[in-house]
């Protein structure tokens, strides 16, 4: 009954990159259709003056002083990288100009 | 040498202190089950034997020469592989790491270091901390040693197995709605999940940002107090951890009482849908707590109708933007497909085929639930739903010291029996989430078995934050009960591991 | 790239009513970075200043730098802003190869100031006030290079390599509202506005404020709507905007091109424009899609900052005088002109002056050797003034030997030509190389006399009232001096001399 079909499934999925297969397109609209109809009775028990809570914890105010701190290693930065080249990662050509 | 691996954490302690036994000889007695069971059960992704000793050997060396060392030093220990380790790969459980040395240890893992303890390896978890069973890790489940063909629970199931089965006498884990807590109850063993802030994240792998707390594994209350007491504290490098100690957490543990308190039994949770066994078990601990001097009184929060529906917005938002990072650019896998591709493609194709389906499922509802024309209905109304829930804790708070329900609904199920049902896999967190959401502290403590299956059960207690102490007082005070009953410990119940 | 069509400017301000927007990102000169402790520094070597932070290792989290805040708090409050009383950091999630977490960390609906205006002064003299909308902390992302293509750029490239140095460093974004009624003077608005910017975050220290570097950067968003129309035309949004000139240009380009479009019955299509400074135009870059759906939610990993009073007041104390207040009191302390006070605040020798004041120069000889010879000499080198090799406390001295008369405009120019060559001070320049002019009369009259003696009849001249006659023995006399002489006290005795018998 859902507002979950398959042309969502797919512009959700480009917008977190990843490539679904059309099995996974369909299986995950099923099984997001029943979950998002499952959780959308919470709207049923909050509304306009119900604040929202963003951290369980009520701490402000926590700062770093701007002093410098040991950085990692060129190497060390680079360690994990799949490709690098100049001290720089490398990744295939772009194709959106930010 | 067996004997050995069958002690508590703090008898180990001791054994040490005296020179009863070396960190080298517990060490190896731990390395030797580990390979004596682990093939069966799987709670390792890795071990690390070489540095392990390493360590023990070190402290033996240094205990020689009568310095002083720190309180658990030479005391091995297991770590959950969403932590990073810079001498072990750490994979969160997912392809989508494989292989990742990280270039930095987690701040708890620092602390352990500072600690001289062992680190025996890193254990098993669902994919990124995401699932209740490790079915969901990519490099195969864990099994549960009460039952090899049961789950340990999840999401740390290889910190519950690797206890309960004597690998390590001590293990982190990480708890987002109950990863800690639920594998407790299941296996027989103990886990917290400690207020928000009181362990530091720093180096943990963020599933959910906001609800992710690092917590003690053990066999029992006081293990797992010594545990905390090492790896607690403020942290500059994790802008949400506490700036105040929580206080000594086994001074607690040692000096724990049930009489005169009031244990507030959550009207929602009280087992209605649960498994009988499990009911059964918890009526039973009911009754110990009032003879031993506590009182039950009944709490009402309605709004924990709504904690699972909540959450499951509330986490896969955080999550959809914390995996965000995987990308194959800077760490991890890179899947390069056909032609050639854009780094936007390659990009899509890595996480395509680096990540698991419950995690992708995860990632698009997240996705979903912060869109635009749909936040205010999901992600922003299951953050109001998370300020009732806190209102009612307070409100429960004003009428209980300790809020008791048991940790799960059931006991272990086996494999294969929820994983194709993603809402049946994820309401095994019912009694656990409430308290991720309000970021208060909670503890299993087993308190039994079920008739039905012969398996472990677990009492959940939470308390108001920062009151992290009390949870080990009145836990410790109830397993020392139940022991007193059972003449032995929960865990000397489990059935011999039959390996090959 | 296809060649627009343009219609004339005037004809374009005539039709239609230009609207702009101003988002002005200065990057904060703190030491470290926004959320981590890494350096804060230019041109290192690659991926060296990077951390689990910046770099977005699995497990890392941000702390927020202290000074970075405040200087946040500064630059709102030297906008006339309001201090927001809590606030709290959002996360901007989209994906990008600079992006290391792939998301920005930065500030939604709750930016740390807001709801201020700014008086900005045009060429013409003619004062607009811009208002605020808000402004914003954030972090930068890294930079990145194309290999491969034909430019360097993105189009055609063959792969790209990814720097995180500069990722997280400090930026405060500043959002004007939409700004009417600038008519023509538009781009010229568009550019003192960041002029007046610079100017405010360098006077407070908070930024390096050089465009070049990037420490100050602009995107100019522009739409039209025709004369009477109420509702807004469709805006565009230009960046790459890398200088004050360019922003001129490319909102000029962006309204000529824009009422081209209307004006032959199309629509302006809303995207973001790139201006490319050495073909003078705009480009058409990504369209704006639904994929700029950049689910904003408040940061988990930070907690709210909640500046105290306390705190926004000792701040707004500590705040150095609002550029065109000062600018408003030097004018009026200075005396000058109001073509003067402006040329000189249009060629950038505001600063210069005010030091050379304040070393001890008379304000209209500071005015005179900048506007005048040092101009010149900057100009004719194609050097900006601040590459000259003289100071402002020099340039005082220099004047100040003038002033009183111990030497005169020409030997001044050669003095100044020594302190560029790097031969000393002024006062040092003169003594070592005895360019003092020469003030005892005595020695003035003796070469009166011997010149005099060359030419008997020019006294007999000046007696029959050719006054001008007296000019060959000055010149004579100043050749003897080498100049060293007070050409008019020479007249003065020379007129002396004729007067007397």
């Amino acid at each position: 009954m859902s507002e979950i079909t398959p042309d969502l499934v797919r512009h959700l999925a480009g917008l977190a990159r990843i490539d679904l297969t059309e099995a996974e397109l369909v299986r995950f609209t099923e099984q997001l259709s029943v979950i998002v109809d499952s959780v959308a009775k919470i709207s049923n028990i909050v509304d306009e003056s119900t604040p929202a809570t963003s951290h369980p914890i009520p701490l402000s105010n926590v700062f770093r002083e701007d002093e410098v701190l040991p950085s990692l290693t060129q190497e060390q930065a680079l360690s994990g990288a799949p490709d690098s080249a100049q001290g720089r990662f490398r990744v295939a050509a772009i194709l959106d100009e930010e | 040498m067996s004997e050995l691996i069958k002690k508590t954490a703090a008898e180990l302690v001791e054994l040490m202190a005296t020179g009863e036994a070396s960190s080298v000889e517990i060490t190896k007695a731990h390395l030797d089950q580990i390979e004596k069971v682990d093939g069966a059960i799987h709670s390792f992704l890795v071990v690390n034997s070489e540095s392990a000793l390493a360590t023990a050997k070190e402290v033996d060396q240094r205990r020689q020469a009568g310095e002083k060392l720190p309180k658990l030093a030479g005391l091995p220990i297991a770590v959950k592989d969403n932590l990073t380790t810079t001498d072990a790969p750490t994979t969160a459980g997912s392809k989508i790491l494989e292989g990742w040395i990280p270039p930095y240890d987690a701040t708890v893992v620092t602390k352990l270091r500072q600690e001289l303890m062992p680190i025996l390896g890193k254990t098993n978890l669902d994919e990124f901390a995401m699932g209740s069973s490790t079915e969901f890790s990519a490099y195969g489940p864990s099994k549960n040693p009460w039952d090899l063909a049961r789950t340990p629970g999840g999401s740390g199931g290889g910190s519950s197995s690797v206890i309960s089965s004597f690998q390590a006498p001590l293990a982190i884990g990480s708890d987002t709605g109950g990863s800690i807590r639920f594998p407790a109850a299941v296996t027989g063993t103990v886990g917290i999940k400690p207020t928000y802030g009181a362990i530091s994240r720093y180096g943990l792998i963020a599933l959910a940002s906001s609800l992710d707390q690092i917590g003690p594994v053990a066999r029992n209350v006081l293990d797992a107090a010594l545990l905390q007491d090492v790896i607690a504290g403020h942290d500059p490098n994790d802008s949400t951890s506490l700036p105040d100690s929580l206080g000594s957490m086994v001074e607690a543990a040692r000096s724990g009482s049930l009489k005169g308190k009031k244990f507030g039994l959550i009207k929602q949770l009280s087992g209605e849908g649960f498994q009988q066994g499990v009911r059964n078990r918890f009526a039973e601990a009911l009754k110990l707590i009032t003879e031993a001097g506590g009182e039950i009184v009944e709490v009402d929060c309605p709004s924990f109708e709504y904690a699972i529906d909540a959450y499951y917005l509330i986490l896969p938002a955080e999550a959809s933007s914390n995996l965000a990072k995987f990308d194959s650019v800077r760490f991890g896998m890179r899947q390069t497909p056909e032609g050639n591709p854009t780094i936007e493609r390659v990009m899509a194709a890595t996480r395509e085929a680096g990540f698991g389906p419950e995690v992708k499922r995860r990632i698009i509802l997240g996705t979903y639930a912060l869109s635009a024309g749909s936040f205010d209905k999901f992600y922003g109304a299951a953050q109001k739903v998370r300020t009732l829930i806190q209102r009612d804790f307070a409100n429960a708070f004003s009428k209980a010291d300790v809020l008791i329900s048991p940790t799960a609904p059931t006991t272990a199920f086996k494999f294969g029996e929820k994983v194709a049902d993603p809402l049946a896999m994820y309401l095994n967190d019912i009694a656990t989430i409430p308290a991720n959401l309000a970021g208060l502290p909670g503890i299993s403590v087993p308190i039994g078995l079920a008739d039905e299956d012969n398996l472990p059960v677990g009492i959940q207690m939470l308390s108001p934050s920062y009151q992290d102490s009390l949870l080990y007082s009145v836990g410790a005070a109830l397993e020392g009960i139940l022991e007193g009953i059972w003449g032995k410990r929960m865990i000397d119940f489990a059935p011999k591991l039959e390996v090959n | 790239m296809a060649k627009a069509n343009l219609m004339e400017y005037e004809k374009a301000i005539e039709l239609f009513e230009v609207v702009i927007g101003l988002e002005v990102h200065v990057e904060l000169n703190t030491k470290t970075k926004m959320f981590c402790g890494c350096k804060n520094d230019f041109g290192d070597e690659p991926n060296t200043n990077v951390c689990p932070v910046c770099l977005g290792l699995p497990g890392s989290l941000p702390a927020v730098n202290r000074k970075a805040v405040e200087s946040s708090i500064s630059i709102g409050l030297a906008l006339g802003c309001q201090i927001a009383p809590t606030g709290r950091f959002a996360r901007k999630n989209y994906f990008y190869p600079d992006l290391a977490k792939n998301f920005q960390t930065s500030q939604y609906d709750e930016p740390i100031a807001f709801g201020g205006a700014l008086d900005v002064e045009v060429p013409s003299g003619k004062v607009f006030t811009v208002q605020i909308e808000r402004a914003h902390m954030e972090e930068d992302a890294g930079k990145l290079t194309h290999i491969g293509g034909a430019t360097g750029r993105i189009h055609g490239a063959e792969y790209s390599l990814v720097d995180y140095n500069r990722a997280g460093v400090p930026l405060v974004e500043i959002v004007t509202k939409p700004v009417f009624g600038a008519g023509a003077e538009a781009p010229e608005l568009a550019a003192a506005y960041v002029r007046s910017i610079r100017e405010i975050v360098k006077a407070l220290g908070v930024s390096d404020a050089r465009m070049e570097r990037g420490n100050v950067r602009c995107d100019a968003n522009v739409s039209l709507r025709p004369k009477g129309q109420e509702k807004l035309g469709t805006r565009t949004e230009t960046k790459n905007v890398n200088s004050l000139r360019s922003i001129e240009r490319a909102v000029r380009y962006e309204i000529q091109r824009q009422a081209q479009i209307l004006a032959d019955g199309g629509s302006i299509t809303q995207e973001t424009r790139h201006w490319h400074e050495d073909k003078g135009a705009t480009s058409a870059g990504r369209p704006k899609s639904d994929a700029d759906d950049y689910r904003y939610f408040p940061e988990p990993d930070l907690v709210p900052v909640k500046p105290s009073e306390e705190l926004i007041e000792k701040l707004r104390a500590a705040l150095p005088e609002n550029p065109a207040e000062k600018r408003k009191r030097l004018a009026a302390e200075w005396g000058f002109a109001e073509m003067e006070f402006r040329d000189v605040v249009n060629a950038g020798l505001l600063d210069y002056i005010e030091e050379a004041v304040a070393a001890g120069a008379k304000p209209q000889a500071a005015r005179k050797w900048y506007t005048g010879e040092i101009a010149r000499i900057a100009n004719s080198e194609d050097k900006d003034v601040s590459e000259i090799n003289i100071t402002p406390a020099q340039v005082a001295e220099l004047a100040n030997l003038v002033e009183q008369g111990r030497i005169n405009d020409r030997i001044a120019r050669t003095v100044l030509a020594e302190v560029l060559a790097g031969k000393g001070s002024p006062e040092e320049i003169v003594k070592s190389q005895g360019l003092e002019v020469v003030s005892d009369d005595g020695a003035l009259i003796a070469a009166i006399d011997e010149a005099l003696a060359k030419q008997p009849d020019v006294l007999e001249k000046i007696r029959e009232g050719k006054v001008q006659a007296a000019g060959a023995v000055i010149g004579a006399v100043m050749q003897a001096m080498k100049g060293q002489a007070d050409a008019a006290r020479v007249r003065e005795l020379v007129l002396e001399r004729a007067s007397k018998n």
